[in-house]
């Protein structure tokens, strides 16, 4: 489960200060899969960085299963990401110099899992998305779509607790974004924790419930 | 930092970085690297080597591996038959040569001179009397000749002149320093030692980079020992030349245990080298030192610029290396090792080069300076010594920039934010 609380993010421009987020509370239960929506400037994707603990918020709390990440130092921070949290970018952020099969074993590496082993489950993870003929492609020899995928596989062949997409299909046709898509829905299906930023209505409705954000505050909270 | 884990995660990131970078970035990186290795160790090697080269040549040319002298409170060597004999006694000499010295004057011109107001071209010299054969097997000397031949045991009233007492071969016009003019193979010259005065014909000039060649005449030991009336053999100098392997001051100190040293100094070329020349060694190997450190530092430099625009241009990538889990300290071990990697090829390039091609070349063809014939001096002690000196410099100069880049904000790093 993760918990949010009065979370505030402002950013410093010289001496005016930006306020972002203006006190969220918020609540996604394990397993649920969320979509975060909300026009350009409205902090949908602030608010995901700070619940994913890429950044730190001005003010607030989040707790994920109970744990307040404040109280976390950089390093704690680092491994919980690495061992609980997955993550796909907007922009796919592949490794340009490591082939598919690397991209994704690179994290299970870091957990100190033998290499066969996490050669294995990258393996599994990329057949999982449908890339089991692409395994030693580097990225730039594969389709924005096929990126994205890899980019999944990567976020989920650790069986992270909650998997965060920031618009995981703004770069992609609309075919290739079907795919990604229908891959979310089977992860969800699974019982994966999913929180995902979206501006697409139509991507939206995957999700079971969509938060909507505008000037840094949720103002709706609908249920599909 | 440098656990197991993190050395590992480094390694793979280092081992893809460099094997899919552009090839031609990463040669010229390991040309640089091989250039600063080379830096490194050829300009000390070259400055080293210009004074080895010369005390090379006294010990081949002059002093041998062991130079038997007379006591300084003593004109000549005495007992000397005595000691020559247990010279050869000994196995592991393969030649000597005993000399006799003294100090003489030359004069030439003397038949074209017009009156006795004009000036008498003169020189003086140390005479040296040699057996011709025994000095060429412990001294080469013959090789020296630049003008004439060599003299033979029969060659009574022919001498060698010494380069230096030469105006023609003379390096400098020093006003204290006077040289015979006008002189060739079958000239004639007069020298006198100690008043008595014989004409001798020059057969041949010797021209060496040993001052201790140049500046004598040599003539047979038969004839000057009569000149100068040394009836009993005693002699002044006896150069040995050992056989290959031996250790000079093993000879030296059986000599001294036969108590050579009770009547004569016993040194092996080492011990004879006057301290100046000592000096001269360490301050040469301190100046190309100094002057490697310069070339240290623009490695430093070099690496230090391409791992931070490397790191730079990976901004994004390290970032996304961070918001994936991946530990800081791993991140910074990958660049360490890619310059490490870096360092480690032009080292090994260097040394390949240095000790297949470049000392063995020089060896062959010395240096030809002034003084002497130059070589590359590169002790192995010293190359593993500066390849460390490189190595720790790179990787310093590796991790620094790494660390400004990984340090900054993971999500600015991400998004390209400043």
């Amino acid at each position: 489960m993760i918990e949010v609380k009065n979370l505030k993010k402002s950013f410093k421009d010289g001496e005016s200060t930006t306020e972002v987020l203006k006190g969220i509370n918020f609540v996604a239960q394990d397993g649920e899969f969320v979509a975060i929506m909300g026009r350009s400037g409205a902090g949908k994707s602030t608010f995901l960085y700070q619940m994913s603990l890429l950044d730190e918020p001005t003010a607030g709390e989040i707790l994920i299963d109970a744990k307040d990440t404040h109280l976390m130092s950089v390093g704690d921070k680092t491994y919980f990401r690495l061992s609980r949290l997955g993550y796909v970018f907007q922009d796919y952020a592949l490794l340009p110099e490591m082939n598919a099969l690397e991209n994704v074993a690179l994290p299970l590496l870091m957990q100190n899992i033998p290499e066969r082993k996490a050669y294995e489950k990258a393996k599994e993870a990329l057949v999982r998305v449908g890339l089991e003929k692409r395994l030693n492609n580097l990225p730039s020899k594969l389709s924005g779509g096929e990126q994205q995928r890899v980019s999944i596989a990567r976020a989920i062949a650790h069986e992270p607790k909650i998997l965060f997409a920031d618009e995981p299909t703004a770069n992609l046709d609309n075919e290739s974004s079907r795919i990604i898509m229908d891959i979310f829905r089977e992860l969800h299906k699974a019982g994966q924790t999913i929180i995902m930023v979206t501006h697409e209505p139509e991507y939206s409705q995957y999700a079971e419930r969509v938060v909507h954000l505008d000037d840094g505050k949720i103002t709706s909270i609908d249920k599909n | 930092m440098f656990s197991s884990l993190n050395i590992r995660i480094g390694f793979f990131l280092a081992k893809r970085q460099i094997r899919r970078s552009n090839p031609w970035t990463t040669v010229l990186i390991i040309f640089v690297m091989f250039f600063t290795f080379l830096n490194l160790v050829v300009v000390s090697g070259i400055l080293v080597g210009l004074i080895q080269g010369a005390i090379d040549a006294v010990r081949t040319h002059y002093t041998s591996d062991v130079i038997i002298s007379s006591l300084n409170d003593k004109s000549y060597i005495e007992n000397s038959p005595e000691i020559i004999n247990i010279v050869k006694s000994l196995p592991q000499v393969e030649a000597m040569s005993a000399r006799y010295l003294d100090g003489g004057t030359l004069e030439a011109n003397y038949k074209t001179r017009t009156s006795d107001k004009e000036k008498p071209n003169t020189a003086v010299a140390s005479v040296t009397g040699i057996d011709p054969a025994s000095e060429d097997k412990v001294t080469n000397l013959a090789k020296f000749i630049v003008e004439g031949e060599y003299l033979t045991s029969s060659d009574y009233d022919q001498v060698l002149l010494g380069a230096y007492l030469v105006k023609k071969y003379l390096p400098i016009d020093s006003p204290g320093f006077t040289a015979l003019n006008n002189i060739e193979p079958g000239t004639k010259i007069r020298i006198n030692v100690h008043g008595v005065e014989r004409e001798v014909t020059v057969k041949g000039i010797i021209k060496a980079k040993v001052d201790e060649l140049s500046m004598r005449v040599f003539m047979v030991d038969s004839q000057l020992r009569s000149i100068i009336g040394r009836n009993d053999y005693n002699v002044d100098e006896i150069s040995i030349k050992l056989k290959p392997g031996t250790d000079p001051a093993v000879i030296r100190d059986i000599l001294k245990q036969n108590g050579v040293d009770k009547v004569a100094k016993v040194q092996t070329y080492a011990d004879a080298q006057p301290k100046f020349i000592k000096d001269m060694v360490d301050t040469f190997a301190l100046l190309g030192n100094m002057l490697s450190s310069i070339g240290l530092v623009v490695a430093s430099i070099t690496i230090f610029i391409v791992i931070f625009i490397n790191a730079i241009t990976r901004r994004k990538f390290i970032g996304i290396l961070k918001g994936i889990g991946i530990n800081e300290h791993a991140i910074e071990i990958s660049y360490i090792l890619q310059s490490f990697f870096y360092a480690f090829c032009g080292s090994l390039i260097g040394v390949i080069v240095l000790y297949a091609f470049l000392q063995p070349a020089i060896a062959a063809h010395p240096i030809n300076f002034p003084f002497s014939d130059g070589i590359l001096v590169a002790p192995v002690s010293g190359t593993l010594l500066r390849i460390g000196l490189l190595m720790a410099t790179t990787i310093v100069a590796g991790f620094i920039p790494a660390r400004l880049v990984v340090r900054k904000n993971t999500l600015d790093s991400i998004l390209g934010r400043n």
